[in-house]
């Protein structure tokens, strides 16, 4: 044979592929090692704490860093580092739960939404709109401040809040699909509908969905620690990384160190998943428009 | 192109009109009223519950109080709140003028430094000055604006005393005297849009330049900026209307965060404030309020797209 | 006496590096000379980099190309080391390019006058008053109408034919000495095509321009070039007079080309060549040729052969140049017979009185505005199709004949008619409502192969979906049975694990072919297959087709708006213009005459790659949006309209010889 035929790669093992695409990016490579960092450290932090979080000590109040406490001690004498390692336990735990609801119950709908299609689809739009039209915060307190603050309330308000915009999304990723001709060769065929979303569509909107769910994590972390600086996230003494921001604020011009912490820790954590997120969507290969966050 | 104006208008009505409905259901769906909401943390006895339903009319159907309320909201008298003396136009007019004073200084500066940075890091992408503002906008994106507002009261208010840290002007005073307190504020908000507007621009560059009708120009022998201000800016801006209109909404939302912070008088803290007291006819008519603004932008945003688009002002002038 | 080159490329090699750092050469080794007033056609197919030969003689490279090797020379001038300046002046000026898609090439916000008059400001001395007047002027040139009017309108606002003529007129504003051509007419309609190539060869002669003409379309190079040189693989393989290389070429693959296009006057299946080309950056041992040549032997598959001339005074690049002669002309196969010789009889389909509209009419609107509801897209067809027939359904764009496979699929419902099988049950018009045993006698082929398969799914899991269906097959049984289809579409077993992103696009469409087939249909549904494939593949997928039809009794409607790809594989022909039909009637009557105008407007404006042939144009290319509400649906462009009655009354049928109805008013004996 004077040509060589083009490799076979195995195709049956995508996810595998995707990821080695992801790792070998530095984007990629750092943003995943600072997610997963990040993780472990929430699993493991009550274990190797030095100090217990809630431990108060009047004596240590507002006290520099030192060789026993590393970033010294907030407004109640309690040890800065052992609470920044564990400060986001309760952030992952509720946005790594309410993210994956969120990008199912979006991209259920918005799926639903891309199929129906015609005047329905137009109506269901407009009230998505209006819904979109208030401010996030607004509608996230109102439901808190009736409901309370606890994991049980705000997971499901970030699901639902931040899946509405993963609707548009999907309902748009779908427009694409179904307009192309191996959907209409499967309709052509006599494929159930079930079957023709299963198999055809799913598996190309999932991409989206998956770069979506990504970018939806961070947007919702953001609001959770903003949540919790305003005072109407997580409540005390649970360590959070958002609330001590704000206790420590007030001393800041002559104690940073309780500030310093939870905001390093915060941002590698965000810039961790944006890193990934936009890493994933090149080794996908999908071309991300920018959209103003919700 | 007159009937397609009306439409968009029509629409936009029509979308305020179903957020004031949304609104008010919510509020209505929520377990008790304002007044078992406002009394509520305080054990209130039946007495005083009853004084204050008299006092906000909360004894008629919803239907009624909906338009009343709908009615009022159009005419500007926003109703009373819940202590059921104080007149909520009166409260929410300074601190909207405040909030807004904040919002287009901000946009004053983050719009045309976005613009302006989209295009540079898109025209010269990959190079030392695209890998460097480009990792400075995500920072800007990803971290809080709460942790970027702290860490730059932290810099330049403490550590360097340049800037006040905090706001202390009363909410009704004249926007000059909220110089210079209002200059970090601005700076925070307008990095964060100014982040998000690069980006997308910077994107919309890049596909431009990379389009058939650029590379035709340069085989024209159009010289370089000529055609880069000729043939790709006006189409690589011209999604960028949208991203702006978009930003400028969650401007409204973001505004909050940042008013806490620095303890800012406006619109957000209003918010805050009165949702903590569950305040709630200040609460529904703030949401009214910014739902609207939030209409009207989007919709100023569509007909400058419709001006600014060949493709779709042909479509309905020359029919 | 030798002119001095005015276009001089000289062993250029361009190549770009890949993520892995290997280099990938996309020109290997080529030179080219082009002398004053002469045209020259660069003729290849996907992969052979004649698009960026022509670009390179500009002196451009897209991005991540480069030049590895080699000059590029414009009138002694070395384009590739010329500083910014300069370059910009002579692009667009004395060198001018006239791009492949005018559509996407001119900007969609700034108007005509405008995107002209940019040219003329930039390569001509007028003062701004001239310019309007030579902007309307330069319009004229390239034949557009109302050229006044144009000049404020937009881009998007023109039809494919204008924005080209647009593209004409901005590279002629500089007064050119040269023009590149990269495939200037691709995906305009056949009559159009032959306007706007009509207008080339006369504004070249007027002007004396030297001409690179880059296409695939072998029939359009030898109506304008009198030089052609033939690319594979990023190698120049062939460079010989027009007359030389088309109608006996020296080199295989040139021959192969030539013989797998399908002609008017043949009346069997093209030669197909086998395989396909290699794409860059594939290892390529010996020559590149090899592995599908007819006259290969251990030196081609070991050695590269060198690029000489030879006695006739052709360069070819082949070490059995000698031996041509010896290669295969024609199709062995069977010419195809008149009459239908069918292994069963019967009908098989049969559209009544089928009509069928896209447009939704907008109740608002109609309210709003007192417009009627426009006519129907499809109206009127009536056509029987036997039982193993293929039926070639041929027409421009806007004729419906993909709007009809729709509704045939049921993809569509038609707005009136029915549409019946075996003659006897109606079909359901919504698929969805359709019983099995229908769906599975109906499969359809789609256009293209990128979008007819799901870019996730293996070849494999394609072809599973139709037996996994029709026959419940699962496990053993279904990998057997899919390996045979594989097998019986020509491709390797290898295959059923492959994604479409990694086949080319004939072996894609090859896979379709497949799946088709795996429901053991009836009836397939061909929607402009071939139209999207490179023209020597073309050969082949149609050489598959009718071996399968061969096989399996299938009867076949085949759309196309190539009009000698449809008369090789089809038994009937119809022909359709605005959703209507003209004429139907067995292939070799309708492409003789009697002829309806139509087509005998169509068949004039078909293009043969012989530099002998000429055009027979008539009327200009006018392209309509919709049919006319009443009477005949060529009225509008018809030479040969006879009054009012054409407007008013819907054509009678007028049977001219055994089943061969012509639709006009005009009587036959006069057609």
């Amino acid at each position: 044979m004077a040509v060589a035929l083009a490799p076979k790669t195995e195709s049956s093992f995508r996810a595998i592929t995707v990821l080695k695409d992801l790792v070998s990016r530095p984007s990629g490579a750092i943003g995943l090692s600072l997610v997963l960092f990040h993780v472990v450290l929430a699993l493991i932090s009550p274990y190797i704490i030095p100090f217990d979080f809630k431990l108060q000590n009047s004596a240590l109040m507002l006290s520099a860093p030192d060789n026993i406490h590393w970033l010294g001690a907030d407004h109640l004498g309690r040890d800065v580092f052992s609470r920044t390692l564990m400060g986001g336990r309760e952030a992952l735990l509720v946005t790594g739960v309410a993210t994956p609801l969120a990008v199912i119950w979006g991209g259920f709908t918005g799926i639903l939404f891309g199929l129906v299609g015609g005047r329905l689809d137009e109506v269901l739009m407009r009230v998505v709109d209006a819904f979109l039209s208030l401010p996030w915060i607004l509608k996230m307190l109102v439901l808190i401040v009736t409901f309370g603050s606890g994991v049980e309330v705000l997971i499901p308000t970030l699901a639902f809040f931040y899946g509405i915009p993963v609707i548009r999304i999907a309902r748009a990723a779908t427009h694409d699909v179904i307009a192309r001709d191996f959907v209409w060769a499967a309709k052509a065929r006599g494929h159930s509908r079930i079957s023709i979303i299963w198999r055809e569509l799913l598996p190309n909107v999932l991409d989206t969905l998956m770069v979506e769910g990504a970018m939806r994590w961070s947007w919702m972390l953001l609001a959770f620690s903003s949540l919790s600086f305003l005072g109407f996230g997580v409540s005390p003494p649970t360590p959070d990384w958002g609330l001590m921001i704000s206790d420590a604020r007030g001393f800041m011009s002559f104690a940073p160190w309780g500030v310093i912490g939870p905001v390093i820790a915060l941002s590698s954590l965000i810039i961790g998943i944006n890193l990934t997120a936009d890493a994933l969507a090149k080794a996908l290969g999908i071309d991300r428009a920018q959209k103003a966050p919700m | 192109m007159l009937f397609m104006l009306i439409r968009r208008v029509f629409l936009g009505l029509v979308t305020v009109c179903l957020v004031s409905l949304i609104i008010f259901a919510g509020v209505e769906i929520l377990p008790g009223d304002a007044c078992t909401q406002y009394l509520g943390e305080y054990q209130a006895d039946d007495e005083l519950l009853a004084q204050c339903r008299k006092d906000l009319d909360l004894n008629r159907p919803a239907i009624d109080r909906f338009s009343e309320w709908a009615g009022g909201a159009v005419t500007g008298d926003l109703g009373l709140a819940v202590d059921g003396k104080t007149e909520i136009s009166k409260i929410v007019g300074d601190r909207l003028k405040n909030s807004l004073l904040l919002a287009l200084c901000a946009m004053g500066v983050g719009v045309p430094l976005a613009l302006f940075l989209g295009v540079i890091t898109g025209l010269w992408r990959d190079r030392l000055p695209d890998l460097f503002v480009s990792t400075l906008a995500i920072f800007a994106m990803t971290i809080p604006e709460f942790v970027s507002a702290t860490l730059l009261i932290l810099i330049f208010s403490i550590w360097l005393g340049w800037l006040p840290g905090i706001v202390l002007t009363s909410a009704s005073a004249p926007a000059s005297e909220f110089f210079p307190e209002i200059l970090l504020p601005v700076i925070v908000l307008s990095l964060v849009m100014c982040a998000h507007i690069m980006r997308m621009v910077r994107s919309s560059v890049i596909e431009v330049m990379a389009s058939d009708y650029v590379q035709m120009a340069t085989l024209k022998g159009v010289p370089y900026w000529q055609m880069v201000f000729r043939h790709a800016l006006p189409n690589a801006l011209l999604p960028a209307i949208n991203v702006v209109a978009l930003t400028i909404a969650w401007l409204l939302g973001g505004v909050v965060v940042i008013e806490v912070v620095f303890n800012y008088p406006g619109f957000g803290r209003l918010m805050i404030d009165s949702i903590s007291d569950r305040d709630l006819p200040v609460v529904q008519s703030i949401a009214l309020i910014v739902a609207s603004v939030y209409v009207c932008v989007n919709l100023a945003a569509d007909l400058l797209t419709m001006i600014a688009n060949p493709k779709l002002r042909t479509m309905y002038t020359r029919n | 006496m030798s002119e001095k080159a005015f276009i001089d490329i000289k062993n250029l090699s361009i190549g770009y590096s890949s993520r892995s750092g290997k280099v990938i050469k996309v020109l290997r080794d080529v030179s080219l000379t082009i002398k004053r007033g002469e045209s020259v056609g660069l003729v290849g197919e996907s992969g052979s980099g004649k698009s960026t030969l022509a670009l390179a003689a500009l002196g451009y490279f897209k991005r991540g190309l480069r030049a590895l090797d080699g000059s590029v020379s414009f009138d002694s001038v070395d384009m590739l080391t010329l500083d910014r300046d300069d370059l910009q002046a002579i692009r667009g000026g004395r060198l001018a390019l006239i791009p492949q898609n005018s559509g996407q090439s001119l900007t969609p916000t700034l108007h005509i006058g405008q995107q002209v008059a940019e040219a003329l400001r930039l390569h001509s001395d007028l003062n701004d008053q001239q310019f309007k007047a030579r902007v309307v002027d330069l319009l004229t040139q390239v034949r557009l109408p109302d050229p006044a009017a144009l000049v404020t309108r937009y881009p998007h606002e023109l039809s494919g034919g204008q924005q080209q003529r647009v593209a004409i007129a901005m590279a002629l504003a500089g007064e050119p000495e040269a023009l590149l051509l990269d495939e200037p007419t691709t995906g305009l309609d056949v009559t159009t095509q032959a306007h706007i190539l009509e207008l080339l060869r006369d504004l070249a002669r007027e002007r004396n321009m030297a001409m690179l003409y880059v296409s695939h379309d072998l029939g359009a190079i030898s109506r304008v070039c009198d030089r052609v040189v033939v690319m594979y693989a990023g190698e120049i393989v062939l460079n010989g007079s027009a007359r030389q290389v088309l109608l006996a070429p020296r080199h295989p693959y040139a021959h192969g080309l030539l013989a797998s296009i399908p002609r008017l006057n043949q009346t069997r299946l093209p030669m197909a060549l086998d395989g396909r080309p290699p794409m860059p950056g594939e290892a390529i041992n010996g020559c590149a040729f090899a592995d599908r040549c007819a006259l290969v032997d251990k030196k081609c598959q070991s050695m590269s052969p060198p690029l000489i001339p030879i006695d006739s005074g052709e360069d070819v690049r082949c070490f059995h140049s000698d031996k041509i002669d010896q290669m295969p002309t024609a199709n062995k196969k069977p010419a195809r017979q008149g009459d239908l010789t069918t292994v069963e009889s019967g009908q098989a389909l049969g559209l009544n009185n089928l009509a069928i509209s896209y447009a939704k009419t907008d109740f608002l609107e109609t309210l709003f505005s007192g417009k009627k509801p426009s006519p129907a897209t499809v109206e009127g067809i009536n056509i029987t199709i036997e039982k193993g027939e293929t039926l070639g359904l041929v027409g421009e764009s806007g004729s419906g004949k993909s709007t009809i496979l729709k509704a045939i699929a049921g993809l569509i419902s038609p707005k009136d008619g029915n549409i019946s099988l075996h003659g006897e049950t109606m079909l359901t018009a919504r698929v969805e409502d359709r019983p099995a045993v229908n769906l599975r006698q109906i499969q359809m082929i789609f256009q293209n192969p990128d979008d007819s398969l799901n870019p996730r799914h293996t070849v494999a899991q394609i072809l599973a979906q139709p037996l996994r269906l029709y026959f419940g097959l699962n496990g053993d049984a279904l990998r057997r049975r899919s390996a045979e289809l594989i097998e019986r579409v020509r491709l390797g077993v290898h295959y059923l694990d492959r994604l479409p992103s990694q086949l080319s696009g004939g072996e894609k469409q090859r896979v379709a072919i497949a799946r088709a087939f795996a429901a053991e249909p009836e009836i397939v549904l061909c929607d402009e297959v071939t139209s999207a494939l490179d023209v020597s593949v073309q050969a082949a997928v149609l050489d598959l087709l009718d071996e399968l039809k061969t096989q399996q009794g299938t009867t076949y409607i085949f759309v196309s708006h190539d009009l000698a790809v449809v008369k090789a594989i089809s038994d009937r022909v119809a022909v359709l213009y605005q959703g209507r039909l003209c004429e139907i009637g067995p292939a070799d009557a309708v492409y003789k005459a009697p002829f309806h105008p139509y087509t005998d407007l169509l068949l004039g404006a078909v293009l043969e790659p012989n530099p002998d042939f000429a055009p027979k144009l008539s009327a200009d290319d006018v392209v309509e949006l919709s049919p006319p509400a009443s009477g005949c649906p060529f009225q509008r462009r018809c030479p040969r309209k006879l009054g009012t009655i054409c407007e008013t009354d819907t054509p009678s049928a007028q049977t001219t010889s055994p089943e061969h109805v012509i639709n006009c008013h005009i009587p036959a004996k006069d057609l």
